[in-house]
Formats: C-alpha cells, structure tokens, sequence
C-alpha cells in the first residue's frame, strides 16, 4: 500500500470520527459519543506506549502509572479548589514526565525480563500509595466535581466540545509521533531496538535516547489521564491498576507495534468489543481472550497490518 | 617505521576457568594490516571484543592515539576512531541499505537529539551513506532492505557501516566468513584496495586472505600470542607450525 492509499485510510477515519456527534445527536444516543471519546482517550495513552514498546522495544509494564499520576495531578488540584485547566493540565504533563524520569532512569539500565518487572514494581507502589492516602479518598478514590476550566477557550461540560477537543489532541499527537519516529532521534531508538551491539559500535550510547524517549511518552500519557480523568468526573487508584497497564499494552500490539496508527485501531478494537461483548452476556470475558489469543497468533502485525501494508 | 597507532599491554581475560585472553601484547603500526590468527577457539573473537570496548577486560591496557581507552565504552571508542564489523553478520535487517549505514553517518554528524525533521531526507546523512554505498558496491542495492540483501552483500554492507564513521582504525571480524570461492576472491580484491592508506587490524580464518592482505600476522594460541612477524617469518616459524597449523600453510 503507498503512502496515498494509506492518506486516504487516515483521512477516512478522521472524518468518521468527527462524524460521531452528528450521529450521535440523529440517532439521539449520546452513550456512542461517550463511547468513542474514552476510546479515542486510551487511544492517546495507548499511542504513547507504542513510542517506547513499539519503536524503542522497551517492554514497560507499567505505562498506567503515568495515566494515574495526570488524573491525580488534576484531581489534587481540584479537590485545593484550584481549577484552573491550564495549570492542572501543565501539572499532569510535568508530573508524569518526571515520574517516567525516575522510572526510566533505573529501569532502562535493565533489560528483559528485569526491565518489565521493574516498571511493574514502580507502578505497583503509585497504585498503593493512592489507596493509602485517606486524603484522597483512598481506596474509593474521590469525584472531580468541576471540570478543569479554560475559560474563553473551551468549556468541557459541553460534550460536543469536550469531544472534539479529544479528537484535535489525537490527531496531534498522532502528527508528532510520526515526526518524531522519523526524525533522527526515532532512528536512534529504533536502531537500538534492532541491533543494540551495533548501535553501540556505530557510536551511539542508547541510554540517554531510550530515557528521553520513556519520558516523551510518560508526558503524553499523563495527557491522556488529564483527559481521562474529566471524561469520567472521579478517579480511582483503579487508573494505575497493573490490569490498566496490560490493556494498554494490548492495545498497542493487537493494533501493530511497528505503525503510528496501529495503537488506535488497537484501542477501537479492543474497547469496542469489550462493550459489545459485556451489553451481550456478562461473561464476556470468556469470549474476548479466545479473541485476543486468536488475533496475536494469526496478525503477526497487528490490525494496522491489514489496513496499512507492510512500511509504515 | 610509522609509530604505533594502537598499543595492548597485558591484556587478560578469563571466562570462569577459560583463560580466553592471557596477557596479550599487540601493536598495531599507523597504516598497516595486521591480522591475527589462530585456530577455533583461540580467544580471537573475544580478543577483538575487547579492543572494540564491548567487552572490559579483567586485566592490562588498550592505549589508542596516545590515550589510554581502557575503559571507554564501545560508542565512545568510535567517536575515538575505531569501527568494528562482526563475525556474524551484525546489520539493522528491517532498515534499507542506505539507511543503515546513514545510522552510521548521523552518530558521527552532530547531535541525534533531533525530534522534528525527517532524517531520511538529510542530504548530510545520505550523500556520504551513498558514496561509501557505491565504495563496497552495494550502490544499486541501496534502496532494499538489508535483511533481504544476499550472505556475501550483507558482509559488505557491514564494512560499509564501519566505513561510513571514518575511521582510524578498522577492527575486520573474519570478514569472508561463510563465504563462496568467488565471493571470497571479490571481497579480498575489496579490502586490499581498501587498506590503502588506512589502519585494519583482520580477524579471519582464510588463509589466502591473511597473506594477500597482511602486511603482519600475529599468532593467538590458547589466548596467547604466541608470534608476531611478517607472512613470510609467520610462515617460516616452527613454533607456529607446530602449534597450529599443522603444515596448512603453503
């Protein structure tokens, strides 16, 4: 498939997506709208973790973390009385990146198996320090009663707009994923995920790289969580749940580790079928790993294969 | 007499009971070929891991330029000036030609930093990638992916990375390994135009390799080196013959 067969696939799914509060409104369903703005939130936070899974083949188990860190971040501010959205979300960016920083820094000395346990671990310890912090609500966690406020900018009480904005910040980062895979430092983690020992040999030292690159992606997750967290109006220690990490990285590789796009397709497919399994019988769950098993051993590229070809 | 580019003193390293390196001294002339040989199992691979800082030795110094390197690291020692190509064929399989050895270009072309503009479309990156491409003859394969490109294509395309960071100092890893006569013959009349001017330090098994292109031998035994010389002193001593070569050496 070229690349403009590939523009028109993109184009195509944009314009469907932007197509969603129109028919929503005709169809007088507002639950799709809801729908598709969770998925296209976890769809964000899936994209960020293909930036180190997918191109810089590091295995983190834990990227729930930083969507914890971003809706608490948000929430603390709020639950201060301080609402401002310009202010939250900056926190919830910064705060991740520097959470992912520190993580980062000790666990992308390991690799393999060390690597995932790692991060599990570090994001294990965010999960319980939400429950242990009475404050907070602990273990129920506590209700974001205002939304974060952009005053003259947008107002996401209105669902529409609260829409749309998610769709802008998809379609961004999808943008800016795609420049930075391309760009000299995407060639550098990707090398390192290829052949370490050359990259090595050829000059580059694949730490600092890999570091920047897990706090790239600590960054936009944190976004994403921001989002998350108005998109449900409470937060729970549940957001870093170690379940929460494995969808992600589900979605990244049912969707195709080595595409920009594919973590999106991933995160389509996997929360809507999740949500028309479970309105079908309640144990769904039974369904949907046969599923997952079937499309790992029999889309070796994932979804993004079928749509997109072979190069991206 | 050109002065020493590369200096090993002492050089040991040990694998549990294997003594893989035993107090190695080498010396490696400013423009000069000099290959090491040895039997399987001799330490040359490991020897030569140790030269190129992927492996740290337990023991002894590697001094390169005047400076010691002993306990640099692989990245560092290329941006020193030393290239390594492997034994077994270390490439980036999914990258196309061009674009591996413009990996090997942009380490040593600035900062890789660099989030925002396309790297395959640096002209900086592509046009010295090409011409050391064209060099090796892997010009018109440029365009496919490594991994799709034939054993003895691949052998070049690894030279050709190493190359493309210009070098001081060229550590060659059996570079006709696995190889057919014809390929062999192609790649020996390569490289003897590629040492001119240039410091190589061969690795190889292929004894008419070794002697077309070396202009010294050193012989690694057990992890010890037991002769240094000319070809023609390598081949006249008996301790060589006796430990290794059995008369293999025509």
């Amino acid at each position: 498939m070229n690349s403009r067969t590939r523009a028109i696939v993109l184009a195509t799914g944009l314009v469907l997506l932007a197509a969603v509060p129109l028919a929503a409104a005709m169809l007088n369903q507002p639950f799709y709208l809801d729908l598709v703005r969770r998925v296209m939130i976890f769809a964000i936070a899936a994209l960020s973790l293909n930036l180190i899974l997918g191109y810089g083949g590091m295995i983190s188990f834990g990227h729930a973390a930083y969507l914890g860190v971003g809706a608490y971040a948000v929430g603390v501010l709020a639950h201060y009385g301080i609402n401002n959205g310009y202010l939250q979300w900056a926190l919830a960016i910064g705060a991740s990146a520097l959470v992912a920083l520190a993580i980062g820094a000790v666990s992308i000395r390991t690799s393999g198996v060390y690597f995932i346990m790692i991060t599990l671990a570090f994001t294990q310890m965010l999960y319980y320090l939400g429950i242990s912090i009475a404050e907070f609500g602990g273990d129920d966690g506590m209700r974001l009663a205002v939304k974060s406020q952009f005053p003259g900018l947008i107002d996401l009480n209105d669902a529409n707009a609260f829409y749309y904005l998610v769709l802008g910040i998809l379609v961004l980062a999808l943008f800016l994923g795609h420049r930075l895979v391309n760009s000299r430092f995407g060639m550098v983690i990707r090398a390192a995920r290829s052949n370490e020992l050359r990259t090595r040999s050829i000059g580059f030292s694949p730490y600092p790289y890999r570091l920047a690159a897990f706090v790239i992606a600590g960054a936009v997750c944190g976004l994403a969580g921001a989002l998350l967290v108005n998109h449900t109006a409470y937060l729970t220690p549940e957001f870093m749940n170690w379940t929460r990490s494995g969808e992600l990285m589900f979605m990244v590789i049912l969707g195709g580790m080595g595409s920009i796009a594919g973590p999106v397709l991933g995160a389509f497919a996997l929360l809507l079928v999740e949500d028309a399994l479970s309105g079908w019988t309640q144990h769904w769950q039974l369904i949907l790993g046969p599923l997952l098993v079937l499309s790992v051993l029999f889309l070796r590229r994932g979804l993004a294969g079928l749509f997109f070809g072979k190069n991206e | 007499m050109n002065r020493t580019l590369l200096e090993v003193r002492g050089l040991t390293k040990s694998f549990g009971a294997l003594l893989a390196s035993d107090d190695v001294n080498l010396e490696v002339r400013e423009g000069e070929t000099h290959a090491i040989i040895g039997p399987n199992g001799a330490g040359k691979t490991t020897l030569i891991s140790q030269l190129a800082g992927n492996l740290r030795p337990d023991r002894g110094r590697v001094r390169f330029a005047g400076e010691d390197i002993t306990a640099l690291s692989a990245a560092a020692r290329s941006h020193r000036g030393f290239a390594r190509s492997f034994q077994i064929t270390s490439i980036y399989p999914g990258f196309t030609a061009l674009e591996n050895v413009m990996l090997a270009v942009q380490a040593h072309a600035g900062s890789s930093f660099r989030f925002w503009s396309p790297a395959r479309a640096e002209r900086a990156l592509q046009e010295p990638a090409r011409r050391v491409l064209e060099e090796v003859g892997l010009g018109a394969r440029a365009g496919l992916p490594a991994g799709s490109l034939a054993h003895g294509e691949q052998r070049a395309l690894e030279i050709a990375m190493a190359l493309a960071t210009r070098p001081r100092l060229m550590l060659l890893d059996e570079p006709v390994a696995g190889m057919g006569a014809e390929e062999t013959q192609r790649m020996i009349a390569f490289l003897s135009t590629l040492k001119r001017g240039k410091t190589l330090i061969l690795v190889e098994h292929d004894m008419d390799a070794v002697f077309s292109l070396a202009d010294r031998v050193s012989v690694l035994v057990y992890g010890r080196i037991i002769a240094t010389g000319t070809p023609g002193e390598i081949r006249a001593d008996r301790e060589v013959r006796r430990a290794y070569l059995g008369g293999e050496i025509a």
